[in-house]
């Protein structure tokens, strides 16, 4: 089971929490095209490596929050609170190193250099 | 195997003295609150008891307790009383804050005994180690497959909160951990 760090709580039991999908998804309200509302509603980054997600602390707090991890490894990397930015990709990939993770971050450069 | 006998002595009441009980406690007001630190302070003032801004903090004055729940979040436990609720409603500022009387959806099960942190670790995945849950300490979590807000109120004793339909459930859940260690 996953130790979850809660941005409120500190660290919990997987079994805490639901999963909400990706995070940092922005609705745009001048969205007019059916295309560009399909996109926002179904289209994912699906990334392989570190991702951003949005968790719930759904038996515990309650609160929403966002939280790195790495969809290859499962590494819960670092959690913050819903607002605040996603934090310094740099600083994660120090932080995979340390984790010993070493899964190649290709797929997390081209996502990040997409944007 | 070390372990295991020390699994023994803990469990096993022909070793030891461990002893647990486990019941419903009686009917009693509660009174949720979602809000801004502000209305958590007003209502803290008319409640007699401080509305803790510290996460997990439970803070009890005689009879009455407030949990904290959430960042915005308290429950509120006192002994029976009508119109507690219009009276907190009447002094919490509508605009910062929503005050629900929710008595009669929850139900209260007092677990005590040295066994206790034992039994409820049977289906509570929270480290209940008296330095990692000390008193004073709680939270809604998971008991089984049922939601509950744990509440260490003294080394030995611990006050559970399930909704009203998980009463029989969770109270069975508890009686047959309790059972499983040999009580
Ligand atoms: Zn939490």
């Amino acid at each position: 089971m996953l130790l979850i760090p809660c941005p409120y709580c500190g660290p919990r039991p997987e079994l805490e929490f639901r999963h909400a999908g990706e995070a940092h998804v922005v609705r745009d309200p001048s969205l007019s095209s059916d295309a560009a509302w399909g996109a926002f509603l179904y289209a994912r980054s699906n990334t392989r490596g570190v991702i951003a997600e949005r968790w719930r602390h759904a038996s515990g707090c309650g609160r929403f929050f966002n939280c790195l991890r790495d969809t290859v490894s499962d590494n819960i990397l670092q959690t913050y609170k819903t607002g605040e930015p996603r934090p310094d990709l740099a600083l994660d990939a120090a932080t995979r190193r340390q984790l010993g993770d070493v899964a190649p971050d290709q797929s997390v450069a081209a996502t990040e250099a997409a944007r | 195997m070390a372990e295991a006998s020390t699994v023994l002595r803990r469990l096993s009441p022909l070793a030891t003295q461990n002893t647990v009980s486990i019941g419903f406690l009686p009917p009693m007001t509660r009174i949720t609150l979602r809000g801004e630190p502000d209305a958590a302070r007003r209502v803290g003032e008319v409640f007699r008891a401080e509305l803790s801004p510290d996460p997990l903090r439970a803070n009890a004055a005689g009879a009455r307790a407030a949990l904290w729940l959430g960042p915005d979040e308290w429950l509120l436990l006192a002994p029976e009383q009508a119109g507690l609720a219009a009276s907190i409603e009447a002094a919490c500022d509508r605009e910062h804050g929503c005050v629900i009387d929710v008595s009669h959806r929850q139900v209260g099960i007092e677990v005590r005994g040295t066994a206790g942190a034992t039994v409820l670790n049977a289906g509570c995945p929270l480290n209940l180690d008296l330095k990692a849950f000390p008193v004073g300490m709680c939270t809604r979590t998971v008991l089984a497959k049922a939601d509950i807000v744990l509440w260490r109120r003294e080394p030995e004793l611990f006050h559970v909160e399930c909704w009203r339909s998980f009463a029989p459930y969770v109270l069975g859940v508890l009686k047959q951990a309790s059972r499983d260690c040999g009580f």
